[in-house]
C-alpha cells in the first residue's frame, strides 16, 4: 500500500483461491453473457469471518431480467457489488469466477474493471437522494458519467444528458438538467439515476432495490421504465429486492437467496406457480395479497436470519424450516446442493422432490 | 440571492452598531461603574506633572462630565466625521474615521493602525495559504490511509500542533532556523511586498510556519473527520459505479463535500487573525496590529486598545458576512430566503 489509495492502478482484489492470472486465463469462458460461478465473498472481522456469499452460481443473457430475492443480509447486495468490482477498498476476500461477455472479472486488474464500470455494466441504487452528489447538478453528474467513457465535447455530452433525461420521462429536460438532486422528487431522482446509469448504454444493469425508497404509485412507474428501457437497449438486468411483488412484475428468472447461498433458482413462472423450497414458500406466505380475505393472517417465517459468522451446519434454513423433520438427519449436517428437478428449476433442499411437490399442493398452496 | 446578500449586509451593519456600543461601554462606562471619576479618565490625557486644576479643565474640555449618551454620540460622530481634541495648549484634529487619540504618542489611532495593517494582512495571508494547503492535504491522505503509520504520525503531530502555544513553537523555530542555522530572519523586521517581495517572504517565513502549524493541525483533523464521513456516503459508491478514476472520486466527489465546513471555519479564522495575531506578532516582534494592541495594553493607552477592538470586530463581522454568502454559494441546498 503505497500510492494505491489515490491511484487507480492496483493489483486486483485479495482472492480466496490461489489461482494466478495465468491459470485464470486457462478457464473455460462460458457461453452466457453473464455467468457467476461458485462466488464466495468473505469479510474478516474481529468476531470472525462473515460468509456473505458462499458458493453462488447463476447466469444471465442479454435482454433477460434476473430477480435476486432474499431477506436483509442474504448476500444479494454483496453479490451485485462484487460483480461491479465495488467491494474493493473494503476488506472483502473473494473466490470463484465472474464472467461478463467472455471476460473474467475477479482476475482482472482494478483498472480494467473500472473501465467496464459505467460503460459495460452500470448500477442504480436504493435511495436516489443519498446516491446522487448533493452539490452537483443532475446534468453534471450524467455528463460526468458519459464523458469518462466517451471522448466527446462538453456541449455534446450535455445534449446527450438532456436526451437521456427525456428518455426516462423527465419533463422539460432542457431546463431540469441544471437542477440539483434536492430539487427533484423521489421518483424523478430515481429516473435521473437510471438516466445516469444508462448514459453509456451498458449491457448489464444492476438495480439494487430500485423502488424500495419510493412511493407505491411511483414504484410501478419505475419498474415499467426499467422494463421499457431494457427492451430498447437490449440489456441484461439484475433486479435485487426483498419484495416478490417487484420481481413478479419484471423478472424472467428468479434466484432466491438465503444466508449467502442460493435456495431456489427458476423461471419466474415456476417460482410463483410451483415453488419447491420451503424458504420460497415462506416468502410467498409473507406477501400480502389483495385477493385474500383480510381476516386471513399472513404466514410469516418464524425466527430470524442466521448470523453469517456462524452459519448453521447443514441446510442454513433448517432451524426455521417447518419441514426439517421430514427431510431426514442430513439436513442438520450436510449442506444441500442445488439440484435440477425440472428443466431450469434448481432447488437446494434435502426434502425429496416428490415430497416437496406434495407439501406445496396440499399444505402450502391452499393457504396462500 | 441579491436579497439574501443585502439582508446579511443590513444585519452586519446592525452588528457593527452593537459592537460600537459595547466597545464604548467597556472603555467609558465600565471605568465609571468601577468608581473612576471623570477626572481619573482625564488624567490619562495629561502628563504626570499635571495639577488637579489642569486635570479638571481637561475633563471639562473632553466632555467627560456630559451624559453618557452625549459622549457616545460624540464617539460615533468621531468615527464617521472626525473630531477635535482640545488639550488646552492646542486643538488637535482627528480626521474620520477617528478611532480615538493615543495618550502616549499624541497622535490619532487610525492612521497608525492603517500603517500596521499590511503587516498583519501579510502574516495572515501567507500563513493561511500554508495551513489550508498543508492541513487539508494531510487530512485527506490521513483519512484515505486511516490506521496507517502516516495517519497516526500526522495526527500525533496535529495533536501537538493544536496543543502547543505559538510562543513555544515560534521560539523553537527562531532558535533553530534563525539563531543556530541562520537561514531565516530573526524577526522584528518587516519589508513591504511592494518594496521587495523576496525580503518580504524571507522576513515572514518563520512567523508563517509557526502560525500555519498551529492552524494546519486543526484543519487536518477537521478534514480527516469530514473525509472519513464523506467517503462512506452513497454518492461516493455511485461515483465509483460510474467508473470514475479513484483520484476523481476522492478529490471531486469526496473533498468537495468535506470542504464546506472547512471554508466556514477558514473565513472565521482569517477574520480573527486580521484583527491582530497577538501572540505571533509579539513572539516575532512584527509591527502589526496585534503588537500594537499589546503595546497599547502595556502602556495603558486605552484609545489604542479601543481602536484595535473596533477594527478586530469589524474584520470578524465582515468575515462572517463573507462566510454566510460563500456557504450559500458552496451548497445549493442552503436557501437564500
Amino acid at each position: 500500500m503505497t500510492r494505491s489509495n489515490l491511484g487507480s492502478r492496483r493489483s486486483r482484489a485479495r482472492l480466496l483461491d490461489q489461482t494466478d492470472a495465468a491459470a485464470r486465463a486457462q478457464l473455460e469462458p462460458p457461453t452466457s453473457f453473464l455467468e457467476v460461478r461458485d462466488l464466495r465473498v468473505q469479510f474478516p472481522t474481529v468476531d470472525g469471518v462473515v460468509h456473505s456469499v458462499d458458493g453462488l452460481s447463476f447466469h444471465l443473457e442479454r435482454g433477460r431480467t434476473l430477480g435476486i430475492v432474499g431477506e436483509s443480509g442474504s448476500g444479494k447486495s454483496v453479490t451485485s457489488l462484487s460483480i461491479m468490482g465495488l467491494h474493493e477498498r473494503t476488506n472483502a476476500k473473494l473466490g470463484g469466477e465472474i464472467w461478463l461477455d467472455g471476460e473474467e472479472l475477479l482476475g482482472s486488474t482494478s483498472e480494467r474493471v473500472r473501465e467496464l464500470r459505467g460503460k459495460k455494466m452500470a448500477m442504480i441504487f436504493q435511495d436516489p437522494l443519498s446516491a446522487m452528489h448533493p452539490l452537483y447538478t443532475v446534468g453534471h453528474q450524467i455528463i460526468e458519467a458519459y464523458r469518462i467513457h466517451n471522448k466527446v465535447s462538453k456541449s455534446a455530452a450535455r445534449q446527450h444528458a438532456i436526451e437521456m433525461l427525456r428518455r426516462v420521462g423527465i419533463p422539460q429536460p432542457a431546463s431540469r438538467v441544471d437542477d440539483y438532486p434536492h430539487q427533484f422528487s423521489g421518483g424523478m431522482r430515481q429516473r435521473a439515476m437510471i438516466a445516469m446509469a444508462l448514459s453509456c448504454d451498458p449491457d448489464l444493469l444492476i438495480a439494487d432495490e430500485p423502488t424500495t425508497a419510493l412511493d407505491v404509485t411511483v414504484q410501478a412507474q419505475i419498474l415499467d421504465l426499467i422494463r421499457d428501457l431494457q427492451a430498447e437497449f437490449d440489456s441484461a438486468v439484475i433486479i435485487i429486492t426483498h419484495d416478490l411483488g417487484v420481481v413478479a412484475e419484471v423478472a424472467d428468472d428468479i434466484l432466491v437467496m438465503y444466508a449467502g447461498r442460493a435456495a431456489e433458482y427458476a423461471s419466474a413462472a415456476d417460482i410463483f406457480s410451483r415453488p419447491e423450497h420451503p424458504y420460497t414458500w415462506g416468502l410467498l406466505g409473507s406477501m400480502p395479497r389483495l385477493d385474500r380475505d383480510r381476516t386471513d393472517r399472513l404466514l410469516p417465517i418464524p425466527g430470524t436470519p442466521p448470523s453469517l459468522i456462524n452459519v448453521p451446519p447443514g441446510c442454513p434454513f433448517h432451524p426455521r424450516c417447518a419441514f426439517a423433520d421430514r427431510a431426514g438427519p442430513a439436513t442438520r449436517t450436510e449442506v444441500p446442493q442445488m439440484v435440477e428437478t425440472d428443466a431450469g428449476h434448481l432447488t437446494a433442499c434435502h426434502l425429496p422432490h416428490e415430497t416437496r411437490q406434495e407439501i406445496w399442493r396440499t399444505e402450502i398452496e391452499p393457504k396462500l | 440571492m441579491i436579497a439574501f446578500i443585502i439582508r446579511r449586509r443590513v444585519a452586519a451593519v446592525g452588528l457593527l452598531f452593537i459592537v460600537s456600543v459595547v466597545t464604548f461601554g467597556i472603555f467609558f462606562l465600565l471605568p465609571r461603574l468601577a468608581g473612576a471619576t471623570p477626572d481619573d479618565l482625564a488624567s490619562r490625557y495629561v502628563g504626570k506633572t499635571a495639577n488637579e486644576q489642569q486635570i479638571k479643565d481637561i475633563a471639562e474640555k473632553l466632555g467627560f462630565h456630559d451624559p453618557l449618551v452625549v459622549q457616545y454620540g460624540r464617539f460615533v460622530k468621531g468615527l464617521v466625521a472626525g473630531s477635535d481634541y482640545d488639550y488646552g495648549p492646542a486643538v488637535e484634529h482627528c480626521p474620520a474615521p477617528c478611532f480615538g487619540y493615543s495618550y502616549v504618542d499624541q497622535i490619532p489611532v487610525w492612521p497608525d493602525l492603517i500603517d500596521r495593517l499590511p503587516v498583519t494582512i501579510s502574516l495572515a495571508a501567507g500563513a493561511s495559504v500554508l495551513w489550508l494547503v498543508g492541513g487539508v492535504a494531510t487530512g485527506v491522505i490521513s483519512a484515505l490511509r486511516r490506521g496507517t503509520v502516516f495517519d497516526r504520525v500526522s495526527m500525533g503531530i496535529a495533536l501537538g500542533g493544536v496543543s502547543l502555544p505559538i510562543f513555544f513553537t515560534g521560539l523553537i523555530l527562531l532558535a533553530i532556523f534563525s539563531y543556530k542555522l541562520q537561514i531565516a530572519a530573526p524577526g522584528g523586521t518587516y519589508t513591504p511586498i511592494t518594496e521587495n517581495p523576496g525580503t518580504w517572504a524571507y522576513d515572514l517565513l518563520l512567523p508563517w510556519i509557526a502560525l500555519a502549524f498551529l492552524y494546519a493541525a486543526g484543519y487536518a483533523r477537521l478534514t480527516r473527520a469530514g473525509m472519513l464521513e464523506t467517503m462512506n456516503e452513497d454518492f461516493i459508491r455511485t461515483a465509483r459505479a460510474k467508473g470514475l478514476p479513484e483520484r476523481t472520486v476522492v478529490l471531486k466527489h469526496g473533498l468537495r463535500s468535506a470542504l464546506t465546513p472547512i471554508v466556514t471555519i477558514f473565513g472565521l479564522d482569517l477574520g480573527l487573525l486580521l484583527g491582530g495575531a497577538v501572540l505571533t506578532e509579539s513572539t516575532f516582534s512584527l509591527p502589526g496590529i496585534g503588537k500594537y494592541a499589546v503595546d497599547g495594553i502595556v502602556n495603558q493607552d486605552l484609545p489604542r486598545v479601543m481602536g484595535v477592538t473596533l477594527i478586530a470586530a469589524f474584520f470578524i463581522i465582515i468575515a462572517n458576512l463573507i462566510v454566510d454568502i460563500l456557504y450559500a454559494v458552496l451548497d445549493p441546498r442552503v436557501k437564500y430566503s
